[in-house]
């Protein structure tokens, strides 16, 4: 592993360790202290967060959004700036200068919806853009996979799906992407929604989980983006709960951690290479959408981030790193974030101390008939699972208040 | 590239083919809302990128550039692209580039943008391309067995020839590599060389039931084994080696949970059990277990006491018992 990405390692696991300890910090200083990791100076964020400060910035400042303190963050600059990083084309890259990507877009299109401020783009051309980048992907992927296999005889597949259709092969994170994208833009009308979903619905495998593509191997992450874009699309009958509910719950391991599917379970206490902390936001998101969180131990979780804590001093410099994806590693420091600070939040509320108790009176309290459950403390916002949005935006996104 | 490297690197404005590029710094506007420290050398070749990149220059020079770029960082999605229309300008030979992406992903395995990037290069080398990608994913999957870029990069390729005995081979590494064991079941039900689930259920059922007396705490096998049985429950809970399977793990009284749980799948499905099943769950109830008079109920307290962390879903279970459910 190259010495940057050891180093970008090592922040991150530096990163989560401090994050695990802020239970006591008052709501002011996680403010804080995400303004300054936001403005950090040294190698982690130098080599890894140039080209997808976009996405950083996302996820700061939904977290900050959450907080309620999004006030603290110049808007107008921040607007600014995310409208730089937009290209000709219409989509976005991860920084000024960069060439545009779908992560990115969608990023873009939700921390302009963070300000309430996705009025400012030409909305038909970025969505036009969208569409064109899942056609690009998938068009690579499909006239390779066309040209190997048009050699073996017999080969193709029977229902003809490499005929070029754009959600013909389709990788199911763009999938997400896309109808994340899109409906925040209230242009879903622009795609077939049915097509997209029986291609999603494709990808369900017998367990119950869905992969990237018909067959592939289930996987929490995939799960999330297919989750999210059913739930988006209003398709979630699609989905066995009770089976996909137990298999998201058998990722819970002896530790209390979630992992991102079926593995070799330690057998002495966890390792942190796993890094369960990345598949936590999809495990759980997904269990909500799905209305089965209750099925997992949350005392267990608390407990499995408490030893994270008691860790702190470790020597994480030893630790065999996988290598890690950069786009994970802000991700996982972020959602960390988030659930500390539920934490702290339900801390605040009493002797009730886990965030996961509030979280199912919730989604028992609250009907899922849309199949959302909502996350919600007083004093700190909820979040929408599938839109990975605060509620009060997406509220504002789709009911106009 | 090891830190020593990086110390002996010389600076790109120290080196005469580069004398007549003027560098293009970061622009992050006059008030940059995250304003980023770069380290000096990363910073000096994206400096130096961004100006060729401008400049559009699809030269020999740029491409080494894109190489120490992605050595520094092989995350940029933008390093990349450019990279794909030097190669293209270039008529560069593609397979060199194939060593150039295998040297990256010996330690970036999970990036995105290698993947991708494989695939373009995979794409334009056509079928040429299907031994040396088969085998490239194999060199993936002796670092990471489990890496899901290359299974998805496999899956796509469609080698059906030696599949099956390549799974066996992984699973002979290790059983509880799931992503084998989805393989296996990828080409159990793919392939046009084995004639389909049907003609290939009995000695698979044969298989995952060796791997589950093995290790019965191995999730993937049991998962498999059910599988097998799609949209067929009736020979499912009538094929006497899924409940023998069941009852040897429960009599040997280790590891139990997921024998458990199939047998509760079965009961739900009406099988019905024998006097052998309603001794070997007695021996496993403590005088703590609240009595059931109903077996599968049983079987569900059971469950919620060996396996605390999902009792809750255990007791959904319980209530929710199919009226069939003995």
């Amino acid at each position: 592993m190259s010495s940057p990405f050891r180093k970008a390692t090592r922040m991150l696991i530096f990163m989560c360790y401090v994050d695990c300890s802020m239970g006591e910090l008052e709501v002011e200083k996680h403010a804080n202290y995400i303004l300054s990791v936001e403005k950090k100076k040294d190698d982690f964020e130098s080599v890894v967060m140039e080209h997808l400060r976009i996405n950083g910035a996302y996820w700061g400042l939904t977290t900050l959004d959450l907080l309620g303190k999004i006030d603290e963050v110049n808007s107008e600059e921040v607007v600014s700036w995310v409208m730089k990083c937009q290209h000709e084309s219409g989509g976005f890259g991860g920084n000024i200068g960069h060439d545009p990507h779908l992560l990115y877009t969608l990023s873009a299109i939700q921390v302009l919806a963070l300000f309430d401020k996705t009025n400012i783009l030409d909305i038909d051309k970025v969505s036009n853009c969208i569409l064109q980048h899942v056609f690009s992907y998938t068009a690579t992927v499909t006239l390779w996979i066309h040209r190997i296999q048009a050699h073996i005889a017999g080969l193709q597949n029977e229902d003809g799906s490499f005929s070029g259709d754009m959600w013909g092969e389709v990788d199911t994170r763009f999938s997400y992407i896309a109808i994340c994208s899109l409906a925040l833009l209230h242009h879903l009308n622009k795609i077939n929604v049915d097509k997209a979903v029986k291609y999603i619905v494709s990808c369900k495998n017998l367990d119950g989980g869905f992969g990237c593509t018909p067959g592939a191997e289930s996987h929490a992450g995939q799960i999330f983006c297919c989750v999210g874009a059913l739930a988006i699309t209003g398709s979630l009958h699609h989905i066995d709960k009770n089976l996909l509910g137990w298999w998201l719950c058998e990722r819970q391991v002896k530790s209390g951690g979630l992992n991102g599917r079926p593995e070799k379970l330690p057998d002495v206490g966890y390792s942190f290479e796993k890094c369960y902390v990345c598949y936590s936001w999809w495990v759980l998101s997904s269990l909500i959408i799905i209305d089965r969180v209750h099925w997992i131990d949350k005392e267990k979780l608390v407990k499995y981030i408490l030893d994270c804590q008691d860790k702190e001093k470790g020597g994480i410099s030893d630790r065999p790193d996988d290598a890690v994806d950069v786009f994970h590693t802000y991700f996982g420091v972020a959602v960390r974030i988030i659930w500390a600070l539920h934490r702290l939040r339900s801390n605040h509320l009493g002797p009730r101390s886990t965030s996961f108790v509030d979280i199912e009176r919730h989604t028992e309290v609250v009907p899922s008939s849309s199949g959302l459950s909502l996350l919600e403390y007083p004093g700190l916002k909820a979040i929408d699972p599938a839109y990975a949005l605060p509620v009060d935006v997406v509220n504002r996104i789709f009911f106009g208040r | 590239m090891d830190s020593d490297e990086e110390d002996h690197r010389t600076p790109l404005s120290r080196r005469p083919e580069w004398s007549d590029v003027t560098p293009v710094r970061q622009n992050d506007g006059p008030n940059p809302v995250v304003p980023i420290a770069y380290r000096e050398e990363f910073a000096e070749t994206m400096d130096y990128f961004r100006a060729v990149y401008l400049a559009d220059e699809r030269s020999p020079r740029s491409l080494q550039l894109t190489s120490e770029a992605i050595h520094m960082n092989p995350g940029n999605y933008t390093v990349w692209q450019f990279r794909r229309l030097i190669l293209e300008a270039l008529n560069a030979d593609l397979h060199d580039e194939l060593d150039f992406i295998e040297l990256i992903a010996n330690d970036n395995s999970k990036n995105y943008q290698i993947w991708h990037h494989r695939r373009w290069v995979a794409e334009k080398l056509g079928t040429d391309a299907m031994s040396t990608e088969l085998e490239f994913t194999k060199k993936i999957f002796f670092i990471d067995a489990k890496n899901y870029h290359a299974w998805s990069h496999r899956q796509a390729l469609g080698g059906w020839e030696d599949e099956l005995d390549y799974c066996q081979q992984l699973l002979e590494d290790d059983i509880f590599n799931n992503s084998a064991w989805n393989q296996r079941y990828f080409v159990v039900t793919k392939s046009p060389l084995l004639g389909g689930l049907e003609a290939m259920r009995e000695s698979e059922v044969r298989y995952a039931v060796e791997a589950i007396i093995a290790k019965p705490e191995n999730e993937s096998p049991w998962r498999y084994l059910r599988g097998l049985y799609k949209d067929n429950a009736e020979s499912w809970i009538n094929d006497s080696q899924i409940s023998s399977v069941c009852l040897k793990v429960l009599n040997s009284q280790i590891n139990y949970i997921f024998a458990l749980s199939m047998l509760l799948d079965l009961l739900c499905h009406g099988f019905q059990p024998g006097q052998e099943f309603k001794v070997a769950i007695n021996a496993l109830t403590s005088e703590s277990d609240s009595p059931d008079s109903e077996f599968a109920k049983t079987v569900c307290s059971l469950l919620e006491r060996v396996d605390p962390m999902r009792s809750n879903y255990w007791k959904w279970r319980k209530r929710t018992l199919p009226a069939q459910a003995v």
